[in-house]
């Protein structure tokens, strides 16, 4: 213990090295990739409920080569951002409203709260019921799943706007109503961005819900048919391509935030 | 001299817990062009409410504020503000933030730009135009505060404590560097604090306030030189006047600590 607490690492919050941040984030991927060998080539895990390494690597070059997986990842990339953009698009400007009009939070806050709790997989007869059994029924499902949480994560942070620097604005000769976009927005917006990046991530986790039925493209239906036929290796290939899509699309947020708010310093994300 | 700012039998009553407090009772005095102001008061005892109340941050529960004979009724740009709490705007640079009030205006670019070289040298910032807020110093936070204030040009400058916040060595250069970049623009300045020594060093005249529920107990003329340095504090004049205005807030600090007490 006594030499524990020495350690710097050991500190709270203290920073590491670079290198050393980078090297661990690096071995717990070698480290699951070394279980994993050691359950399989090890004979403790049977193939159908779990493939070898290199059995994956061939399914995948199956699924690009002759399945066309390209072809599902674009179908659903296009309907995880069409639904996340929609929400965006509303849930945003109506966070904002809410977070700085106590008329509008009054009038949505316990609307949306309600809302929140209830599954958005729970909708899915009634959005096919309304909406048919094509692209807008998957679309609704996504953004069923993120609008609310995301409007009233974007009322939390515009609330959080200090007072302070309202006030000292309307001092300067800021009017009511243009402290909108003088001080809200420029203060809320690096917490906005971040709401984003988390509820993206959300919507991913909605699409293979999304795309149980009665779809005939998409990584959640080719998921999906895997399972049917018993495919352990597709299963595990279209799993582990969402999770690259998403990495990706974390790190394009971590670096937009850091070109569009430099005066946050560097990591403010993180 | 003509009277600039009169606060006219203004109070304030709060509604806390469903009782009423009365932050400020019946508080009256007037302010002449170009005078600098010192409010001194034990905390809680209502200053920093007079200045919101000025600023228009805040309504009076009774009475009238006047700026050159017209009643305020809300915040405008005729009267600047600076805070104790650090309140640059974080995604502006320097100079934005000493631009802000020009750039909210509509004056032309080279106005501002005029205006941000002429305060970053006042306050000793060269070479920092272009930084964030997030890599300065508490003083030089302060320092762009008071410029930015004053590069609107405002009637008159309210500040809040402004160094209540910075150690004792930096809140010394502070009080100089007000009193000289004061001494060129000679602006009608209202400065509240706690710091008896503060109020004597930088102020004209003081107002002494009574501790809860506040109200003005003294009027002191600063009748010290115009110009004033740091040694200044030192001299036998200075001590004189500390003395007595230091005999006046005592009292009021002491009703001030045993009001405070049953509340923790």
């Amino acid at each position: 213990m006594i030499l524990l607490a020495t350690q710097k690492w050991a500190t709270a919050k203290a920073e590491i090295a670079r290198p050393l941040y980078w090297s661990l984030a690096a071995a717990a991927f070698v480290l699951l990739l070394l279980v994993w060998s050691v359950l399989t080539y090890g004979g403790h895990v049977p193939p159908l409920f779990l493939p070898a390494p290199d059995e994956i690597v061939r399914a995948a070059g199956l699924l690009f080569g002759e399945f066309d997986l390209m072809q599902d990842i674009y179908a659903s990339v296009l309907r995880v951002t069409s639904g996340f953009l929609l929400a965006a698009v509303i849930g945003v400007p109506l966070g904002i409203m809410m977070g700085s009009l106590k008329v509008c939070e009054a009038f949505f806050e316990p609307f949306l709260g309600f809302i929140r709790y209830m599954p958005a997989s729970a909708f899915i007869p009634l959005f096919i019921l309304w909406l048919g059994i094509g692209e807008t029924e998957k679309i609704a499902v996504i953004f069923f799943g993120t609008f609310f949480q995301m409007t009233l994560m974007v009322m939390d942070v515009t609330k959080n706007v200090s007072q302070e620097l309202i006030d000292t604005s309307y001092t300067l000769g800021v009017s009511k109503r243009s402290v909108f976009w003088r001080i809200i927005l420029p203060a809320s917006l690096p917490g906005i961005v971040d709401t984003l990046r988390i509820t993206f991530g959300w919507a991913w986790t909605y699409l293979v819900v999304a795309e149980i039925v009665a779809a005939s493209s998409g990584l959640g239906y080719m998921i999906m048919q895997s399972q049917r036929f018993l495919k352990t290796s597709h299963i595990i290939v279209g799993i582990l391509v969402i999770g690259v899509i998403g990495i990706i699309i974390d790190l394009l947020f971590k670096w937009l935030y850091g070109r569009l708010f430099p005066w946050m310093g560097k990591g403010g994300a993180a | 001299m003509e009277n600039k700012l009169c606060i006219e039998n203004v109070s304030k009553v709060f509604l806390e817990k469903n009782a009423t407090v009365t932050a400020l009772q019946n508080t009256s005095f007037c302010v002449a062009e170009s005078e600098f102001v010192t409010i001194l008061g034990p905390s809680g005892c209502g200053k920093s409410t007079i200045l919101r109340i000025i600023a228009g941050l805040e309504e009076a529960s009774s009475g009238r504020v006047l700026l050159d004979g017209k009643e305020i009724k809300e915040p405008g740009k005729d009267r600047g503000m600076v805070f104790q709490a650090y309140t640059l705007f974080p995604w502006l640079t320097v100079e934005e933030n000493i631009a802000f009030g020009l750039n909210v205006a509509g004056r032309s670019r080279s106005d501002q730009q005029d205006a941000v070289k002429f305060y970053i040298e006042r306050i000793g910032l060269k070479g920092f135009e272009k930084a964030y807020p997030r890599k300065l110093s508490g003083g030089m936070k302060q320092r762009v505060a008071i410029a930015r204030a004053l590069a609107n040009d405002p009637e008159v400058l309210l500040m809040d404590e402004p160094f209540g916040a910075l150690d004792a060595q930096t809140r010394s250069v502070m009080q100089e560097l007000l009193l000289s970049v004061w001494d060129e623009s000679h602006k009608t300045i209202l400065f509240v604090t706690h710091d008896v020594e503060e109020a004597v060093f930088i102020g004209d005249t003081i107002y002494v306030m009574t501790a809860r529920p506040g109200k003005i107990k003294a009027r002191i003329a600063v009748d010290l030189p115009t110009k004033r340095t740091y040694d200044l504090k030192l001299t036998e004049q200075f001590l004189t006047i500390k003395r007595d205005v230091l005999e006046l807030i005592r009292e009021e600090a002491w009703k001030a600590a045993n009001a405070n007490l049953p509340e923790g």
